[in-house]
Protein backbone atom coordinates (compact mmCIF):
# COMPACT_ATOMS: atom_id res chain seq x y z
CA UNK A 1 0.00 0.00 0.00
CA UNK A 2 2.75 2.08 1.03
CA UNK A 3 4.99 1.37 -2.21
CA UNK A 4 1.57 2.22 -4.23
CA UNK A 5 0.90 5.41 -2.52
CA UNK A 6 4.97 6.67 -3.52
CA UNK A 7 4.75 5.46 -7.13
CA UNK A 8 1.35 7.39 -7.34
CA UNK A 9 3.31 10.45 -6.01
CA UNK A 10 6.12 9.73 -8.25
CA UNK A 11 4.10 9.35 -11.19
CA UNK A 12 2.07 12.56 -10.16
CA UNK A 13 5.07 14.85 -9.80
CA UNK A 14 7.04 13.53 -13.28
CA UNK A 15 3.49 14.04 -14.85
CA UNK A 16 4.04 17.73 -13.72
CA UNK A 17 7.26 17.91 -15.46
CA UNK A 18 5.93 16.87 -18.19
CA UNK A 19 3.13 18.75 -18.94
CA UNK A 20 5.18 22.14 -17.45
CA UNK A 21 7.90 20.97 -19.88
CA UNK A 22 5.40 20.01 -22.76
CA UNK A 23 4.29 23.81 -22.01
CA UNK A 24 8.22 25.45 -22.44
CA UNK A 25 8.90 25.97 -25.71
CA UNK A 26 11.88 27.85 -27.01
CA UNK A 27 13.92 26.74 -24.02
CA UNK A 28 16.90 23.90 -23.99
CA UNK A 29 18.35 21.35 -21.56
CA UNK A 30 19.29 21.92 -18.38
CA UNK A 31 16.20 23.71 -17.76
CA UNK A 32 14.97 23.62 -14.01
CA UNK A 33 11.34 22.75 -12.85
CA UNK A 34 10.57 23.54 -9.55
CA UNK A 35 8.53 20.16 -8.24
CA UNK A 36 5.19 21.29 -6.64
CA UNK A 37 3.31 18.15 -5.54
CA UNK A 38 -0.55 17.77 -5.73
CA UNK A 39 -2.44 17.38 -2.21
CA UNK A 40 -3.08 13.58 -2.57
CA UNK A 41 0.50 13.20 -3.18
CA UNK A 42 1.69 14.90 -0.43
CA UNK A 43 1.58 12.64 2.63
CA UNK A 44 3.54 9.58 0.14
CA UNK A 45 6.49 11.79 -0.72
CA UNK A 46 6.52 13.79 2.65
CA UNK A 47 7.04 10.43 4.30
CA UNK A 48 9.33 8.76 2.14
CA UNK A 49 13.02 9.39 3.71
CA UNK A 50 16.05 9.97 1.25
CA UNK A 51 19.66 10.87 1.69
CA UNK A 52 20.18 14.00 1.46
CA UNK A 53 22.22 15.03 -2.60
CA UNK A 54 21.43 15.22 -5.99
CA UNK A 55 20.82 11.89 -7.73
CA UNK A 56 20.95 11.59 -11.61
CA UNK A 57 18.79 9.53 -13.09
CA UNK A 58 19.65 7.10 -16.23
CA UNK A 59 18.70 8.71 -19.61
CA UNK A 60 15.96 7.08 -20.51
CA UNK A 61 14.04 6.32 -24.17
CA UNK A 62 10.99 8.42 -25.04
CA UNK A 63 9.11 8.47 -27.76
CA UNK A 64 10.36 11.81 -29.00
CA UNK A 65 13.88 11.33 -27.59
CA UNK A 66 16.00 10.41 -24.17
CA UNK A 67 14.90 12.05 -21.38
CA UNK A 68 17.10 12.12 -18.11
CA UNK A 69 16.52 13.96 -14.54
CA UNK A 70 18.40 14.92 -11.50
CA UNK A 71 16.10 14.75 -8.80
CA UNK A 72 17.65 17.28 -5.10
CA UNK A 73 16.95 15.90 -1.81
CA UNK A 74 16.61 17.88 1.53
CA UNK A 75 15.96 17.34 4.64
CA UNK A 76 14.88 13.63 3.70
CA UNK A 77 12.43 14.86 1.22
CA UNK A 78 12.20 15.36 -2.55
CA UNK A 79 12.69 19.30 -3.27
CA UNK A 80 13.33 19.94 -6.52
CA UNK A 81 14.11 18.11 -10.20
CA UNK A 82 16.29 19.28 -12.56
CA UNK A 83 15.52 18.06 -16.27
CA UNK A 84 19.14 17.49 -17.71
CA UNK A 85 17.88 16.50 -20.78
CA UNK A 86 14.68 16.60 -23.40
CA UNK A 87 13.61 15.99 -26.69
CA UNK A 88 14.96 18.67 -28.61
CA UNK A 89 12.15 18.86 -31.16
CA UNK A 90 9.60 20.96 -28.81
CA UNK A 91 11.91 23.58 -29.27
CA UNK A 92 10.73 24.30 -32.91
CA UNK A 93 7.18 25.94 -32.49
CA UNK A 94 4.86 25.22 -34.77
CA UNK A 95 3.05 27.65 -37.20
CA UNK A 96 -0.31 27.11 -37.78
CA UNK A 97 -3.06 29.50 -38.97
CA UNK A 98 -5.93 28.88 -36.10
CA UNK A 99 -7.86 32.13 -37.76
CA UNK A 100 -8.29 30.38 -41.03
CA UNK A 101 -9.86 27.30 -39.29
CA UNK A 102 -13.24 26.98 -37.58
CA UNK A 103 -13.25 27.32 -33.61
CA UNK A 104 -13.61 23.72 -32.99
CA UNK A 105 -16.67 22.26 -30.07
CA UNK A 106 -15.23 21.41 -26.83
CA UNK A 107 -17.46 18.61 -24.88
CA UNK A 108 -17.27 16.28 -22.02
CA UNK A 109 -16.37 12.98 -22.06
CA UNK A 110 -18.74 10.03 -21.65
CA UNK A 111 -17.79 6.39 -21.31
CA UNK A 112 -19.36 4.30 -24.19
CA UNK A 113 -21.06 1.04 -23.36
CA UNK A 114 -21.55 -0.11 -27.46
CA UNK A 115 -19.74 -3.44 -27.94
CA UNK A 116 -16.22 -3.05 -29.86
CA UNK A 117 -14.06 -5.01 -31.96
CA UNK A 118 -10.75 -3.46 -31.01
CA UNK A 119 -9.37 -0.17 -29.04
CA UNK A 120 -7.22 2.48 -29.99
CA UNK A 121 -5.09 4.01 -26.67
CA UNK A 122 -1.79 5.26 -26.48
CA UNK A 123 0.99 3.46 -25.20
CA UNK A 124 2.77 5.31 -21.95
CA UNK A 125 5.45 7.98 -23.22
CA UNK A 126 5.54 9.14 -19.75
CA UNK A 127 7.31 6.43 -18.96
CA UNK A 128 10.62 7.60 -19.70
CA UNK A 129 10.03 10.23 -17.31
CA UNK A 130 8.92 8.12 -14.60
CA UNK A 131 11.80 5.58 -15.15
CA UNK A 132 14.74 8.17 -15.07
CA UNK A 133 12.90 9.64 -11.84
CA UNK A 134 12.95 6.29 -10.48
CA UNK A 135 16.43 5.75 -10.77
CA UNK A 136 17.55 8.97 -9.24
CA UNK A 137 15.44 8.20 -6.61
CA UNK A 138 16.27 4.60 -6.33
CA UNK A 139 20.03 5.76 -5.80
CA UNK A 140 19.03 8.39 -2.90
CA UNK A 141 17.55 5.45 -1.03
CA UNK A 142 20.97 3.69 -0.79
CA UNK B 1 -14.13 -15.43 -36.66
CA UNK B 2 -10.11 -16.25 -36.00
CA UNK B 3 -8.21 -13.48 -33.51
CA UNK B 4 -4.85 -14.07 -32.34
CA UNK B 5 -2.97 -12.06 -29.87
CA UNK B 6 1.41 -12.15 -29.27
CA UNK B 7 3.45 -10.00 -27.61
CA UNK B 8 6.32 -8.83 -30.19
CA UNK B 9 8.29 -5.66 -30.56
CA UNK B 10 7.29 -5.02 -26.58
CA UNK B 11 3.94 -4.47 -27.06
CA UNK B 12 0.39 -6.66 -28.36
CA UNK B 13 -0.02 -7.55 -31.63
CA UNK B 14 -3.04 -8.43 -32.51
CA UNK B 15 -4.23 -10.05 -35.65
CA UNK B 16 -8.20 -10.65 -36.49
CA UNK B 17 -10.20 -12.26 -39.20
CA UNK B 18 -13.84 -13.12 -39.47
CA UNK B 19 -12.71 -15.42 -42.82
CA UNK B 20 -11.72 -19.10 -41.39
CA UNK B 21 -10.10 -19.53 -45.03
CA UNK B 22 -6.90 -17.71 -43.55
CA UNK B 23 -4.67 -20.48 -42.35
CA UNK B 24 -2.66 -20.58 -39.53
CA UNK B 25 0.76 -20.95 -41.83
CA UNK B 26 -1.18 -17.05 -43.24
CA UNK B 27 -1.57 -15.73 -39.72
CA UNK B 28 2.22 -17.57 -38.66
CA UNK B 29 3.83 -15.26 -41.89
CA UNK B 30 1.86 -12.07 -40.45
CA UNK B 31 3.78 -12.66 -36.58
CA UNK B 32 6.86 -13.76 -38.34
CA UNK B 33 7.19 -10.17 -40.06
CA UNK B 34 6.72 -8.67 -36.92
CA UNK B 35 9.35 -11.04 -35.22
CA UNK B 36 12.15 -9.69 -38.18
CA UNK B 37 11.02 -6.05 -37.96
CA UNK B 38 12.19 -5.65 -33.79
CA UNK B 39 15.29 -7.97 -34.49
CA UNK B 40 15.91 -5.99 -37.42
CA UNK B 41 15.30 -1.74 -36.11
CA UNK B 42 14.66 -2.08 -32.21
CA UNK B 43 16.93 0.52 -30.69
CA UNK B 44 16.84 -1.89 -27.80
CA UNK B 45 19.10 -4.91 -29.73
CA UNK B 46 22.65 -3.66 -30.01
CA UNK B 47 22.94 -5.59 -33.08
CA UNK B 48 20.38 -4.47 -34.83
CA UNK B 49 20.57 -2.10 -37.71
CA UNK B 50 19.26 1.05 -35.96
CA UNK B 51 21.59 0.73 -33.25
CA UNK B 52 24.59 -0.28 -35.74
CA UNK B 53 23.49 3.23 -37.41
CA UNK B 54 23.48 5.11 -33.67
CA UNK B 55 27.07 4.21 -33.28
CA UNK B 56 27.44 5.54 -36.91
CA UNK B 57 28.98 1.62 -37.88
CA UNK B 58 26.58 2.22 -41.35
CA UNK B 59 26.65 4.68 -43.04
CA UNK B 60 23.68 6.19 -45.46
CA UNK B 61 25.44 3.94 -48.72
CA UNK B 62 24.83 0.97 -47.03
CA UNK B 63 21.18 1.40 -46.02
CA UNK B 64 18.63 -1.39 -47.67
CA UNK B 65 15.80 -0.83 -50.21
CA UNK B 66 13.39 -1.12 -46.82
CA UNK B 67 15.67 1.04 -44.55
CA UNK B 68 15.68 3.68 -47.34
CA UNK B 69 12.06 3.60 -47.27
CA UNK B 70 11.37 4.11 -43.47
CA UNK B 71 14.13 7.19 -43.72
CA UNK B 72 11.92 8.42 -46.31
CA UNK B 73 9.13 8.28 -44.27
CA UNK B 74 10.46 9.82 -41.74
CA UNK B 75 12.55 12.57 -43.52
CA UNK B 76 8.91 13.87 -44.95
CA UNK B 77 7.23 13.57 -41.53
CA UNK B 78 9.74 15.78 -40.09
CA UNK B 79 9.10 18.35 -42.38
CA UNK B 80 5.87 17.95 -42.74
CA UNK B 81 5.59 18.64 -38.73
CA UNK B 82 8.28 21.54 -38.83
CA UNK B 83 10.32 18.92 -36.88
CA UNK B 84 7.93 18.21 -33.79
CA UNK B 85 8.72 14.38 -35.53
CA UNK B 86 12.47 13.46 -35.85
CA UNK B 87 14.29 10.03 -35.57
CA UNK B 88 17.63 11.97 -34.59
CA UNK B 89 17.45 13.16 -30.99
CA UNK B 90 21.27 14.48 -29.12
CA UNK B 91 22.66 12.39 -31.08
CA UNK B 92 20.78 9.20 -30.70
CA UNK B 93 19.11 7.63 -33.58
CA UNK B 94 15.20 5.93 -33.35
CA UNK B 95 12.67 5.72 -35.91
CA UNK B 96 10.58 3.44 -33.87
CA UNK B 97 8.08 5.91 -34.28
CA UNK B 98 8.15 5.30 -37.75
CA UNK B 99 8.77 1.68 -37.63
CA UNK B 100 5.59 0.77 -36.01
CA UNK B 101 3.13 2.41 -38.61
CA UNK B 102 5.46 0.81 -41.10
CA UNK B 103 5.40 -2.63 -39.61
CA UNK B 104 1.55 -2.85 -39.27
CA UNK B 105 1.05 -1.34 -43.21
CA UNK B 106 3.44 -4.01 -44.28
CA UNK B 107 1.42 -6.92 -42.22
CA UNK B 108 -1.62 -5.83 -43.64
CA UNK B 109 -0.32 -6.04 -47.01
CA UNK B 110 0.84 -9.54 -46.34
CA UNK B 111 -3.01 -10.57 -44.66
CA UNK B 112 -4.23 -8.65 -47.78
CA UNK B 113 -3.27 -11.31 -49.63
CA UNK B 114 -5.46 -13.64 -48.23
CA UNK B 115 -8.14 -11.87 -47.41
CA UNK B 116 -9.93 -8.37 -48.00
CA UNK B 117 -11.44 -8.60 -44.33
CA UNK B 118 -9.00 -8.18 -40.84
CA UNK B 119 -7.47 -6.51 -38.10
CA UNK B 120 -3.97 -5.62 -37.23
CA UNK B 121 -3.34 -3.63 -34.24
CA UNK B 122 0.32 -3.07 -32.58
CA UNK B 123 0.14 -1.03 -28.94
CA UNK B 124 -3.49 0.42 -29.27
CA UNK B 125 -2.66 1.45 -33.26
CA UNK B 126 -4.60 -0.47 -35.59
CA UNK B 127 -4.77 -0.87 -39.67
CA UNK B 128 -8.51 -2.89 -40.62
CA UNK B 129 -9.81 -3.78 -44.08
CA UNK B 130 -12.90 -4.71 -45.29
CA UNK B 131 -15.78 -5.89 -42.06
CA UNK B 132 -16.07 -7.34 -39.13
CA UNK B 133 -17.64 -10.93 -38.16
CA UNK B 134 -21.15 -9.30 -38.17
CA UNK B 135 -20.13 -7.95 -41.99
CA UNK B 136 -20.42 -4.33 -40.85
CA UNK B 137 -17.43 -1.71 -40.40
CA UNK B 138 -15.01 -2.26 -37.67
CA UNK B 139 -16.62 -1.13 -34.31
CA UNK B 140 -13.52 0.75 -32.63
CA UNK B 141 -13.15 2.51 -28.99
CA UNK B 142 -10.90 5.19 -28.54
CA UNK B 143 -9.97 4.37 -24.41
CA UNK B 144 -10.79 6.36 -21.83
CA UNK B 145 -7.01 7.87 -20.50
CA UNK B 146 -8.37 8.68 -17.44
CA UNK B 147 -10.17 5.54 -17.25
CA UNK B 148 -8.32 2.20 -19.21
CA UNK B 149 -11.56 -0.18 -18.71
CA UNK B 150 -13.89 2.42 -20.41
CA UNK B 151 -13.95 3.88 -24.00
CA UNK B 152 -15.11 6.97 -24.80
CA UNK B 153 -15.79 7.37 -28.21
CA UNK B 154 -17.08 4.56 -30.84
CA UNK B 155 -15.98 4.96 -34.73
CA UNK B 156 -16.75 2.77 -37.43
CA UNK B 157 -13.97 1.87 -39.61
CA UNK B 158 -13.27 0.45 -43.50
CA UNK B 159 -9.91 0.22 -45.19
CA UNK B 160 -8.64 3.00 -42.98
CA UNK B 161 -6.27 3.22 -39.57
CA UNK B 162 -6.17 4.62 -36.22
CA UNK B 163 -3.58 5.68 -33.87
CA UNK B 164 -3.29 7.64 -30.34
CA UNK B 165 -0.34 8.66 -28.86
CA UNK B 166 -0.86 10.39 -25.17
CA UNK B 167 0.05 9.37 -21.65
CA UNK B 168 -1.41 6.66 -19.68
CA UNK B 169 -1.07 8.47 -16.60
CA UNK B 170 -4.23 8.60 -14.47
CA UNK B 171 -5.71 12.24 -15.17
CA UNK B 172 -4.87 15.00 -12.20
CA UNK B 173 -5.81 18.09 -11.96
CA UNK B 174 -2.58 19.80 -12.55
CA UNK B 175 -1.60 23.10 -10.98
CA UNK B 176 0.86 25.74 -12.90
CA UNK B 177 2.78 27.58 -10.06
CA UNK B 178 3.81 29.95 -12.70
CA UNK B 179 1.11 30.40 -14.54
CA UNK B 180 -1.23 30.05 -11.09
CA UNK B 181 -3.95 28.07 -13.01
CA UNK B 182 -4.64 24.71 -13.78
CA UNK B 183 -3.26 23.57 -16.75
CA UNK B 184 -5.43 22.45 -19.46
CA UNK B 185 -3.41 19.94 -21.51
CA UNK B 186 -4.19 17.57 -24.25
CA UNK B 187 -4.22 13.39 -22.18
CA UNK B 188 -4.40 11.62 -25.54
CA UNK B 189 -5.01 12.60 -29.37
CA UNK B 190 -6.62 10.15 -31.79
CA UNK B 191 -5.89 10.28 -35.31
CA UNK B 192 -7.89 8.43 -38.40
CA UNK B 193 -6.21 8.62 -41.88
CA UNK B 194 -6.80 5.96 -44.78
CA UNK B 195 -3.17 4.25 -43.84
CA UNK B 196 -1.32 3.35 -40.31
CA UNK B 197 2.07 5.15 -41.60
CA UNK B 198 0.01 8.09 -41.66
CA UNK B 199 -2.43 8.20 -38.74
CA UNK B 200 0.48 6.86 -36.17
CA UNK B 201 2.94 9.62 -37.63
CA UNK B 202 0.92 12.13 -37.55
CA UNK B 203 -0.59 11.28 -33.89
CA UNK B 204 2.47 11.30 -32.30
CA UNK B 205 3.40 14.69 -34.04
CA UNK B 206 0.24 15.88 -32.88
CA UNK B 207 0.33 15.61 -29.43
CA UNK B 208 4.10 16.60 -29.22
CA UNK B 209 1.97 19.62 -30.52
CA UNK B 210 0.03 20.04 -26.89
CA UNK B 211 -3.20 21.82 -27.74
CA UNK B 212 -2.26 23.23 -31.01
CA UNK B 213 -2.06 19.64 -32.34
CA UNK B 214 -5.90 19.26 -33.04
CA UNK B 215 -5.64 22.18 -35.13
CA UNK B 216 -2.72 21.19 -37.18
CA UNK B 217 -5.20 17.71 -37.55
CA UNK B 218 -7.82 20.09 -39.17
CA UNK B 219 -5.58 21.64 -41.58
CA UNK B 220 -4.64 18.43 -42.76
CA UNK B 221 -6.76 17.03 -45.59
CA UNK B 222 -7.70 13.18 -45.47
CA UNK B 223 -7.03 13.11 -41.46
CA UNK B 224 -9.77 13.67 -38.22
CA UNK B 225 -8.77 13.85 -35.27
CA UNK B 226 -10.49 13.65 -31.22
CA UNK B 227 -8.12 15.06 -28.79
CA UNK B 228 -8.80 14.59 -25.11
CA UNK B 229 -7.78 17.02 -22.27
CA UNK B 230 -7.27 16.68 -19.11
CA UNK B 231 -10.25 18.60 -17.76
CA UNK B 232 -12.15 15.45 -18.85
CA UNK B 233 -13.31 17.26 -22.19
CA UNK B 234 -12.95 16.25 -25.58
CA UNK B 235 -11.89 18.40 -28.65
CA UNK B 236 -12.40 16.55 -32.60
CA UNK B 237 -11.80 17.79 -35.96
CA UNK B 238 -15.04 18.74 -38.28
CA UNK B 239 -15.37 15.92 -39.76
CA UNK B 240 -14.18 13.06 -36.91
CA UNK B 241 -18.37 13.04 -36.58
CA UNK B 242 -18.47 11.55 -40.11
CA UNK B 243 -16.39 8.30 -38.60
CA UNK B 244 -18.48 8.45 -34.93
CA UNK B 245 -20.89 6.13 -33.77
CA UNK B 246 -23.52 8.31 -31.79
CA UNK B 247 -25.04 6.20 -29.09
Amino acid sequence: MFKKLAVAGFVAVTFIIYSLHERSEGSRAAQKVSSTTPQHATASINTTTYKDGSYTGKSTDALYGFVQVRATITGGRLTDITMLDYPQDRDTSIAINTSALPVLKQEAIQNQTAQVDGISGATDTSKAFTESLQDALTQAKA
Amino acid sequence: MIKETRLIMGMPIVLMTPDESVTGDNIEEVFSFFVYVDKTYSPFIESSIISRIGRGEIGEPEYSGELREIMAVAKSTKQETDGYFDVWHNGNFDPSGIVKGWAIAKAAEILAKYTDNFYIEAGGDIQVGGVNEAGRPWQIGIRNPFDRHQNIKVVTLQNSAIATSGTAIRGQHIYDPVEGKTLNEVASITVIAPSIINADRMATAAFAMGTKGIYFIEQLDGYEACAVMHDKTTIATTGWQNYEVKI
